[in-house]
């Protein structure tokens, strides 16, 4: 018979095993971690029956050690594992209930920190940039108060071109009644010239950025817009490479049905001229052509004007509106919305477009 | 811009009988004449011939009398008894005639809709029309009777329709006329584009040989005119061209037939006599613009001339002006040769010697002047005239003497008058330059092979004489295509007649680049990082105004008010060019919350005008040279500074409040991080101090941002109050703006040098330090970074903290330091010697004292 104090014989395998079988009971009795513990010091803390009968090995003659160490071991360890599981059992049951206690509305706004965004005009820009960095181009900027020579003269508008005239300019007053000579660029055009004269040939370039007409604000026209020039001058360019620069850009713009056409018409930088057209699949009404910009061949007397000799090099230029293109692609229809500057405009795009 | 009338062009060309604008407008467009507009048919709905069958005088008790009629107005539309009963007040028209009804449904020029209504006790189920009532004219006598204007009674029959008969459903096309393309602003031009875009028939009514009456040859007795250009622009006298004839004996009542006025204003152009309506008629057939003097009020000769200081000239148009010296006149001699001015040549005559309503003997002026010249006075004018828009695009200097025939054709037949043998041709035109064309020229541009026949042929088409038997051919242009000087406007004609749609598309290999600058790419990722911290990217226009500047509280000597001035200003109250962003920032900034949008943040990049005091104006330069690179020099020095900017404006709410607690107002800080970030993404170090002057921001609240240099690059900080309250800003607001250009300038553009990554623990440490109130916490920061040497990894501060327990005058700043060694776990006597360095440095650098 076992006593609190002395334990079970442990050479008595019938007592040893029903203090295993009260330990084992007693484990898958308990009901909670609380009481788990409690089993836990009962059936294997130093007064246990089975730590006291451990204990009392010790005492007993030699050969009987042995026998009664194998008596213990194997019991003592059937015990600790049932307590742990039951531990992993219970700590599993408790945890799912704490998780449940500690849920929350995840429909709850989380917007802690504002979100900001770019311009969609600079961000159609930079895609714009992007194409033609990757056909290899490269992306040149230019001054937007400009000598008249290099927004006019320079590109083959004589001072009494009509065409000249008809380009709404703004002029910068000079100093004491004198004319300064200075304009808010009409178009792009003239950092093709600065280019030419700067990087010289073979040059491949597309020039975004804020051109100035003297249009009053309404909903298709503002006197500060947006403008890419692309210009191509090498050796043996032809009006065919033209065209397949602008389908390529075409697509990248508008996707794989777009295309352009051309018809013919003027202007002094280019000649030939030619205006063109998209195809556009989106349009109001069904798909159908939309005026998307000018081009052509660069005209000798542009290439003259940046010490370039015509009979050597051919080039082909172009140009197109930011806001046209930015409005078709969105579906924008009020300019007012692109230049007022009114957040809820600008987050609708986030950071890419 | 040119309206096409169909029926006026088909005297030019052959059209086919169906065609409409639209189809119209297809074909010219492949030829480069481009749609303005398609103008509405002037009537639409049930318009027909009516047969008067019975008219009953009904007087009216205001005096008035009516006429009831019963008028046929074809099975089709008749009522049961074979007939309608109409309402007419006018007396012009008797049983029998032929009139014009407009049938209910009939919509009448000027949106006037036909309905049937009662009035003077009938239901009146339609109207009779008059000339007025159908825009066909300015006829006060009535109703039109058919056969009165002019049609056979046999060709009519009631309940026909009226529309086609008068001409009056045609809708009109406009056409936008590029400025290379002068000859296209007349009838002739534009047939003969249609000719060239779809083959059809083509008459040139402009080449002397296809006139009924040929222009007979300058005869000694022609009217005297000379030509004494003393001021030539650029070396070309201002006429070259000046023929004169003369018609006597015209019936000064002589009316324009409807015919004409029609087509008058169809093409745009009001109906005013018929001297005038002749030579505005021949100015649109063939594009050559004409003037019609009163023979009695010109005394020879007629003296072409520039205009003297001082002189003046009430043109047409009733305005009194004053002649500039560049200006070409035409004048006559009534006191000594060229005493009297006529007109501005070739923009618009002058009141005296106007053909009036008692006119007779007509002098009629076809004359050639220099382009450059026209222009010039059309602009200092501002009288953008019929025969300005010609003169100054080039007209066909061959021209003239057809289209005085023309002209006095016309006012013999019409009025009545007889030819006068006296013809004058002032001529000292000179042909077209020939040019030399590789024949394989267009192919190599175009990228289409054309044969040398394609070539040829083309611009034969186009009325070129082409010589040369080789490859190079001699291509003469025709007089009325001033624009071919160079061989590659002769490729353009080549591909433009042969079809913009055969140009294969052919995307060339660039030669390769080197990707965005990097500029171009510190740019993008300011603008993305602003955008990922909550700013919102916006765009001003440039255009500002003294007031403000004056908002912005800017002191009168600030470089941010030497502001360039534009000359031409779209509002007058905004006529300078921005020399920072805030000025235009902060109003987009103010609409938003204005709009109800009070957590506001926004920035923008854009470049700003900084003009040098006394800057030289640029130089004039020709077109077509490359400038010397002295020229250069002076181009770019006329040109001003324009740097890139970044600026932000913060208000409201920082971080909005939730569910999660309060939220955070924008201040001085959210805006000295947004600039510090800024110069983070730039790659460049910059200090921050205090600045208690700059404007709009709060004296102690703004801090200075510069380069290790000491270069100013920028502030930060909250908004002066002043400037918040005139701006109706949220208090507390916060601005910030950087110089870019600056910043990107001082990048080194060296790659960055990367410090190995130690994975050895770290020791952490804090400190506590009481100092003086006014030490500014980047001192003490650098004191602690000094005094922890070189195993400091990181010191933040983490706590301000000023009241009793630190005492009157100072606070405590707490510092959360950690530390790391690159090659061993530091001991405890690291940590140590770290520490006590750290207290010493602060101590001796800032009077600092460790709190207890």
């Amino acid at each position: 018979m076992s006593t609190p104090e002395n334990g079970p014989d442990p050479l008595d395998v019938a007592a040893l095993d029903d203090a295993v079988a009260a330990a084992l009971a007693d484990v898958a009795a308990a009901g909670d971690l609380d009481a788990l513990k409690a089993v836990r010091t009962q059936h294997t803390g130093d007064k246990s029956p089975l730590a006291l009968a451990n204990r009392a090995i010790g005492a007993l003659p030699g050969p009987d050690k042995a026998a009664a160490g194998k008596n213990i071991g194997p019991r003592r360890g059937q015990v600790a594992k049932a307590l742990a599981a039951r531990a992993a059992e219970l700590e599993a049951e408790r945890d799912e209930r704490v998780l449940v206690t500690e849920a929350v509305d995840v429909t709850l706004p989380t917007s802690r920190r504002p979100v900001g965004a770019r311009h969609p005009i600079e961000l159609v820009q930079e895609r714009i940039a992007d194409f033609f960095v990757g056909l290899g181009w490269e992306i040149a900027d230019g001054p937007e108060v400009e000598a008249e020579w290099f927004n006019f003269d320079a590109l083959n508008f004589a001072p009494d071109h009509p065409a000249r005239q008809m380009q709404d300019t703004f002029y910068v007053e000079g100093q004491g009644g004198e004319p300064s000579n200075l304009v808010l660029r009409t178009h792009t055009s003239p950092v093709q010239a600065r280019s030419l004269i700067e990087r010289g040939v073979p040059l491949y370039i597309a020039c975004p950025g804020k051109v100035f007409r003297t249009d009053a604000l309404d909903a298709t026209h503002t006197p500060v817009f947006h403008q890419v020039e692309g210009l191509a001058v090498d050796k043996g360019l032809t009006m065919a490479n033209l065209v397949g620069t602008l389908d390529a850009f075409a697509r990248a713009m508008f996707g794989p049905e777009a295309r352009t056409r051309l018809r013919p018409s003027f202007f002094p930088f280019t000649e030939p001229s030619a205006e063109m057209d998209l195809w556009f699949p989106q349009k109001k009404g069904g798909p159908g052509w939309i005026e998307w910009g000018g081009c052509g061949m660069v005209n000798p007397n542009v290439l003259r004007a940046a010490g370039v000799d015509p009979e050597e090099y051919s080039g082909f230029a172009f140009g197109m509106g930011i806001e046209r293109t930015l409005m078709l692609r969105h579906s924008i229809s009020d300019m007012h919305d692109i230049v007022e500057g009114d957040v809820r405009f600008s987050t609708q795009f986030g950071t890419e477009i | 811009m040119p309206r096409i009338v169909k029926d006026w062009l088909g005297e030019h060309v052959e059209l086919p009988a169906d065609l409409t604008a639209v189809r119209l407008a297809e074909a010219l467009v492949k030829v480069g004449l481009e749609e303005e507009e398609i103008h509405p048919a002037a009537v639409t709905g049930p318009l027909v011939v009516g047969r008067v069958l019975e008219l009953t005088p009904e007087p009216q008790k205001n005096g008035k009398t009516i006429n009831w009629c019963r008028v046929d107005v074809g099975p089709e539309h008749n009522d049961a008894e074979g007939a309608r009963g109409i309402v007419c007040g006018a007396h012009n028209f008797a049983v029998g005639d032929l009139v014009v009804v407009s049938l209910p449904g009939t919509v009448l020029p000027g949106g006037f809709a036909i309905a049937a209504r009662k009035t003077y006790g009938h239901v009146s189920d339609g109207m009779i029309c008059s000339v007025r009532e159908l825009g066909t004219g300015e006829d006060h006598d009535g109703i039109l009777v058919l056969t009165r204007a002019g049609f056979d009674a046999a060709d009519l029959t009631p309940g026909q329709d009226a529309i086609a008969l008068l001409g009056l459903g045609d809708e009109v096309l406009e056409i936008n006329v590029t400025p290379d393309r002068g000859y296209a602003f007349s009838y002739r031009g534009v047939a003969r584009e249609y000719a060239h875009s779809t083959g059809a028939r083509f008459t040139d009514r402009g080449l002397a040989e296809n006139l009924t009456t040929p222009p007979p040859a300058a005869t000694a007795d022609g009217f005297a005119v000379q030509v004494d250009d003393a001021a030539p622009i650029h070396g070309v006298a201002g006429c070259d061209r000046f023929v004169t004839r003369i018609v006597r004996g015209i019936d000064p009542a002589a009316p324009t037939p409807d015919w004409m006025k029609r087509r008058l204003e169809g093409s745009g152009m009001r109906a005013i006599s018929l001297a005038v309506d002749v030579t505005n008629y021949v100015m649109l057939d063939l594009g050559q613009p004409l003037h019609a003097y009163d023979l009695a009020r010109v005394a020879a000769p007629i003296v072409v001339r520039r205009a003297t200081a001082g002189e003046r000239l009430t043109t047409l148009d009733d305005a009194d002006r004053a002649l500039d010296p560049q200006d070409l006149l035409i004048t006559d001699s009534p006191a000594g040769a060229g005493s009297r001015v006529l007109g501005l040549a070739g923009v618009m005559g002058g009141a005296s010697s106007e053909v009036s309503a008692t006119t007779t003997d007509v002098l009629v002026e076809a004359a050639h002047f220099d382009p450059i010249t026209v222009a010039r006075t059309a602009r200092r004018h501002r009288l953008p005239s019929e025969a300005a828009k010609r003169f100054e695009r080039g007209v066909d200097p061959r021209l003239a003497a057809v289209a005085a025939q023309r002209v006095v054709d016309l006012l013999v037949e019409l009025g009545g008058g007889t030819a006068d043998p006296a013809v004058g041709d002032l001529d000292s035109t000179s042909p077209a330059a020939p040019i030399r064309l590789d024949a394989s020229l267009p192919t190599r541009l175009v990228g289409v092979d054309y044969s040398r026949e394609q070539v040829v042929g083309t611009l034969e088409q186009i009325g070129c004489t082409v010589d040369g038997a080789d490859e190079t051919l001699v291509v003469t242009p025709p007089s009325w295509r001033p624009d071919l000087t160079e061989p590659a406007t002769l490729v353009e004609e080549v591909v433009r007649i042969q079809g913009y749609d055969q140009i294969p598309s052919t995307l060339p290999a660039a030669r390769g680049g080197r990707g965005l600058t990097p500029e171009q790419r510190i740019r993008r990722s300011v603008a993305r990082s602003l955008a990922e911290a909550g700013l919102v990217e916006v765009l001003s226009y440039p255009f500002v105004s003294t007031a403000d500047l004056d908002a912005l509280g800017l002191p009168a000597d600030d470089v941010r008010r030497a502001t360039l001035r534009l000359a031409n200003p779209l509002a007058d109250d905004k006529p300078l060019l921005r020399a920072d962003l805030l000025v235009a920032l902060l109003d987009t900034a103010r609409r938003n919350v204005s709009r109800g949008l009070t957590d506001v943040a926004v920035f923008e990049i854009g470049q700003v005008t900084r003009p040098v005091a006394g800057a030289p104006a640029a130089p004039s330069l020709p077109v077509g040279e490359r400038p010397s690179d002295a020229e250069l020099d002076a181009l770019a020095a006329a040109v001003p500074a324009q740097p890139r900017h970044v600026a932000g404006v913060l208000a409201g709410a920082a971080e909005p409040a939730g569910w999660w607690g309060r939220g955070r107002a924008a201040d001085w800080a959210d805006a000295l991080d947004a600039a510090r970030l800024v110069a983070e993404r730039v790659g460049v170090e910059v200090t921050v101090g205090p600045d208690t002057t700059t404007m709009p921001w709060h004296p102690g609240r703004c801090a200075a941002l510069a380069l290790p240099d000491g270069t100013v690059v920028g502030h930060a900080g909250e908004l002066h109050p002043k400037v918040v309250e005139r701006l109706s800003l949220p208090a507390r607001s916060a601005a910030f703006e950087l110089d870019l250009s600056a910043l990107v300038a001082a990048t080194t553009g060296e790659p960055v040098t990367a410090a190995p990554v130690s994975a050895f623990p770290a020791a952490k440490e804090d400190f506590a330090f009481v100092v003086d109130a006014g030490v500014p916490a980047a001192d003490v920061h650098a004191a602690v970074v000094a005094g922890a040497g070189p195993l400091l990894e990181e010191a933040r501060l983490f706590d301000v903290f000023t009241g009793e327990q630190v005492g009157e005058g100072k606070k405590s700043l707490a510092y959360s330091v950690r530390l790391r060694a690159a090659d061993r776990t530091l001991s405890a006597d690291d940590v140590r010697a770290v520490r006590d360095g750290v207290v010493t440095a602060a101590a001796d650098r800032v009077g600092a004292v460790l709190r207890g």
